[in-house]
C-alpha cells in the first residue's frame, strides 16, 4: 500500500515537473525570431579560450574584438537603420572546453540576449554550441575554426547560424602542397603535425591527400610539447626535401630552430598559424631561414592592403607588440557583423545571419572576403617566405 | 650508427630536466609522503624569474640560475607553510587534493599576471655545436647534463653528510621518533621543500635556455613526467629519481625515433601502469611491508 502511494507521488511530481520544463519550453519558442536590437546598444557576445590550453589565442582575439569595438564606438556606433548604436560586448570565457562553450552559447543567447556571438577560437568548442545556438537563431562567426566540417551539418548541408571568418583546411593544406610540388620542387617531404588541435591534423590530412609527391613520414607532436629532437633525427636520417607543419607558432618555432640547430636546413612550410612575430623571436632569426607559410594576412600584404596597415598601427600604438594574426582575424570579424548589421538595416540576430552569408568583397584586415554558400571565408592565399627572420616575399598561389 | 647516437644525445639531456624535477618528487614524498602535484609550477616559476632577471637586471647566466634556486626554495617553503603544513595531520588525501589546488593556482595565477602567451627566452649564452664522429652536440647541451649531473652529487652529498641530511633521513623513517630525539620537524620539512623545488627552479632556467621558450603551463606535462620517473625509479630514492628521469627521457625520444611520435606521452604513462603492477616499489625502491 506505502508502495503504491510512493509510486503514484512520484509519478506526478515526474508529470509536474516536465509540464513545468515544457512550459518553459513554450515560452521559449513564441517569442523567438531571433534576439531583437533593444535599448541603445547592439550586444554582441564573445565565447572565446580565455583560459585553459587556447588560452593564448582566446586572449589575442579578446584584443582584436576589443580594439574594433572601441574603433566603432568611438565614430558613434553602428547605423542601424539610421540610428547609430553602440556596441556592447559580452565577454565569456568557454576556459577551452566544449561543455563550457554549449552552456556560455545558452547564456549568451538566452540570458544576454545577445544579437551575434563571435567565437570560439577552436573547433572543438564551436562545434559544442551550436545546437544552442541554432536553437536561438543567434548567428556565431568563429575567427579560426578551420575544419571543413564546422560549418557544414551532419547531412552536408551549411549550418544555418555558423560562420567563419578564416580558411578551411582542404583550401590551405592544398595550396601548401601545390606550393612545395610546383615551386619548391621538393618531391620527398615530411609531415609534422600537431595533433592537439583540429586545425593541425586536418591541414596535416588534406595536405597528405593532395601533395603529388612522396610523404616519406607523419609525424605528430601536441601542444606544449618542448622537444622535437628526437623527431628531427629522424626526419634527417631519411633525408627529406622539406618539411610540412601545421600547427602555431610556439611548437613551429621550436620545430624551427632545433631543425636549424642539429644541421637540418631543408625548408619548413606551414600555415596561418606561423603568421606571428613570435615565431622568429622563439626560433631565433639566425634560424629562421627558408621558412615558408601559407597566410591571407602579412605584413609584406600589409603594404598593399591601407586597411590593414591602419590596424597595424593601431594595434602596436594600444598593445606594443606587433599584431598576431588571431586578433587581425578577431578584428575583421567584429566588422563583418556591423558590415552585415548596416547592410540589413537591423540588428535582429536572424537579420544579421542574413547579413553575414550575404558578406561579398568586404575590405578586411586579413583580405577581401567573400562568405560563400558553405559559410566559409573566400579570401586570396599568399605564401611568405622568411629569410634570417625577415619576410623577403611573398608568391600568390592560384 | 652515428642517428643511434645522436638520439641517445636527445634522450640523455631531455631525461637531465626530468631527473632534476624527479628529486623534488621524490624527497618530498620520502618525507612526508605527500605527492607535492604543485612541483611542475615551481619548475615553471623558475623559467619565469630566469626570463625577468636576464631581461630586466642583465644578470648572466649562473646568477639567473643561482637566484632562482633560491627563490624557488623560498616559493617551495612558502607553499609548505600556507597550504601544507596546517593539513599535516589530515589524510593524505586531502593534502594530495591541495597540492593540486595549489598547481592551478600557480598556473592560473601565472596566466593571469602575465598572460598566457608564450614567451622567448634570453639566449645568455651562444650555441657551439661541437662534432663527434658525426655526432652533434651542442654546449647548452653538455652544460645541462653537467648541471644537473653536479645538482645530483650536491643533493646525495647533503642528505648523506650533513646533520640536516640525517634528520631528514630520520623524518623520512619514522616522524614522531625523530621528534622524540630533538629533532625540529617543521624545520627539516621545509628544509626539504626547499631543496627539492630549489633543483626544480634550476632545472626551469637550463630548460628555458635550451628550448627558448617559456609559458604557465609549461610545468604540467613535464611535472606528471617526473613524477612517473620518480615512481619507475622508486619513490622516496634518490638515486632512483635520477635513474629515473633518464630512463623516461630515452623512452619517449626511442619512441619518437621509430616513428611513434603521437604515442610518446601514451608510452611514458604505460610504463607508469606497468611499473605500479608489476613493480610496485620501482627500481630502487625498498619493499617496506606494512603492518596492519
Amino acid at each position: 500500500m506505502k508502495k503504491k502511494m510512493i509510486k503514484r507521488v512520484t509519478g506526478i511530481a515526474a508529470i509536474a515537473m516536465s509540464a513545468v520544463i515544457f512550459a518553459g519550453c513554450s515560452t521559449a519558442k513564441t517569442s523567438s525570431q531571433g534576439n531583437d536590437q533593444t535599448g541603445s546598444t547592439v550586444k554582441i557576445g564573445v565565447n572565446l579560450e580565455l583560459s585553459g590550453a587556447a588560452g593564448g589565442y582566446g586572449n589575442q582575439m579578446k584584443q582584436g574584438i576589443q580594439m574594433a569595438t572601441n574603433e566603432i564606438n568611438d565614430k558613434g556606433g553602428v547605423n542601424v537603420n539610421g540610428k547609430k548604436k553602440k556596441i556592447k560586448l559580452i565577454i565569456k570565457d568557454n576556459k577551452t572546453s566544449t561543455s563550457t562553450s554549449a552552456s556560455v552559447a545558452a547564456q549568451l543567447s538566452n540570458n544576454d540576449k545577445v544579437n551575434a556571438i563571435i567565437g570560439t577560437a577552436t573547433t572543438n568548442a564551436g562545434t559544442a554550441a551550436i545546437p544552442n545556438e541554432t536553437k536561438a537563431k543567434v548567428p556565431a562567426l568563429s575567427p579560426s575554426a578551420t575544419d571543413p566540417n564546422f560549418t557544414l551539418q551532419k547531412s552536408g548541408k551549411v549550418q544555418p547560424y555558423v560562420f567563419r571568418a578564416c580558411y578551411q583546411n582542404n583550401f590551405q593544406g592544398g595550396t601548401g602542397a601545390k606550393f612545395i610540388y610546383n615551386n619548391l620542387k621538393a618531391k620527398r617531404v615530411a609531415v609534422l603535425g600537431d595533433n592537439s588541435t583540429d586545425y593541425g591534423t586536418g591541414l596535416a590530412k588534406s595536405f597528405k591527400k593532395q601533395f603529388k609527391g612522396k610523404v616519406v613520414d607523419t609525424q605528430y607532436f601536441s601542444a606544449g610539447d618542448k622537444d622535437f629532437n628526437a623527431i628531427l633525427t629522424s626526419f634527417k636520417h631519411k633525408k627529406v626535401d622539406a618539411i610540412y607543419a601545421p600547427g602555431y607558432y610556439s611548437e613551429i618555432g621550436l620545430i624551427i630552430k632545433q631543425a636549424r640547430q642539429m644541421g637540418l636546413n631543408v625548408p619548413v612550410v606551414g600555415s596561418d598559424g606561423m603568421a606571428d612575430a613570435k615565431l622568429v623571436q622563439i626560433a631565433g632569426a639566425k634560424n629562421a631561414s627558408n621558412i615558408y607559410y601559407t597566410t591571407p594576412f602579412s605584413q609584406t600584404v600589409a603594404k598593399s592592403n591601407p586597411t590593414a596597415a591602419k590596424f597595424l598601427k593601431a594595434y602596436k600604438a594600444r598593445y606594443h607588440t606587433d599584431a598576431p594574426t588571431f586578433s587581425a582575424l578577431a578584428y575583421d570579424s567584429t566588422y563583418m557583423i556591423k558590415q552585415a548589421i548596416e547592410s540589413q538595416k537591423s540588428a535582429n540576430s536572424v537579420k544579421i545571419t542574413k547579413g553575414l552569408a550575404d558578406i561579398k568583397n568586404f575590405n578586411g584586415v586579413t583580405g577581401k572576403i567573400s562568405i560563400d554558400g558553405h559559410h566559409d571565408a573566400d579570401k586570396p592565399i599568399a605564401v611568405e617566405h622568411l629569410n634570417n627572420g625577415k619576410v623577403v616575399g611573398s608568391t600568390q598561389i592560384k | 650508427m652515428t642517428t643511434l647516437f645522436q638520439q641517445l644525445i636527445n634522450g640523455l639531456s631531455l631525461g637531465s630536466i626530468y631527473a632534476l624535477l624527479a628529486l623534488g618528487y621524490t624527497m618530498v614524498y620520502g618525507i612526508i609522503k605527500l605527492i607535492n602535484f604543485a612541483h611542475g609550477d615551481i619548475y615553471m616559476l623558475g623559467a619565469f624569474w630566469g626570463y625577468y632577471t636576464i631581461n630586466f637586471w642583465h644578470f648572466n647566466f649562473l646568477f639567473a640560475l643561482l637566484s632562482a634556486m633560491i627563490v624557488c626554495a623560498a616559493a617551495g617553503v612558502v607553499i609548505e607553510y600556507f597550504a601544507y603544513r596546517p593539513l599535516r595531520h589530515a589524510p593524505r588525501i586531502t593534502a594530495l587534493i591541495t597540492a593540486i589546488g595549489v598547481s592551478y593556482f600557480l598556473e592560473n595565477g601565472m596566466s593571469y599576471l602575465y598572460g598566457a602567451d608564450t614567451r622567448d627566452f634570453p639566449q645568455v649564452i651562444k650555441q657551439v655545436n661541437f662534432n663527434f664522429w658525426g655526432v652533434r652536440v651542442s654546449n647548452i647541451q653538455i652544460l645541462i647534463l653537467a648541471t644537473a649531473c653536479l645538482l645530483m652529487i650536491l643533493l646525495q652529498l647533503i642528505i648523506k653528510k650533513t646533520k640536516m641530511g640525517r634528520a631528514m633521513r630520520a623524518v623520512s623513517v619514522d616522524p614522531d621518533a625523530a621528534e622524540l630525539v630533538g629533532i625540529n620537524l617543521n624545520r627539516t620539512i621545509s628544509f626539504t621543500f626547499a631543496l627539492g623545488s630549489s633543483m626544480a627552479g634550476a632545472a626551469g632556467v637550463l630548460i628555458g635556455l635550451y628550448y627558448n621558450s617559456i609559458d604557465p603551463l609549461m610545468g604540467m606535462t613535464p611535472g606528471i613526467k617526473a613524477f612517473v620517473a620518480a615512481v619507475v625509479g622508486g619513490i622516496g630514492s634518490v638515486p632512483g629519481a635520477s635513474l629515473g628521469g633518464f630512463l623516461i627521457g630515452l623512452l619517449e625520444t626511442a619512441v619518437q625515433s621509430v616513428g611513434l611520435s603521437a604515442y610518446k606521452d601514451a608510452a611514458v604513462y604505460l610504463v607508469l601502469i606497468i611499473i605500479l603492477l608489476v613493480l610496485p616499489a620501482g627500481i630502487f625502491g625498498k619493499n617496506v611491508k606494512e603492518k596492519v
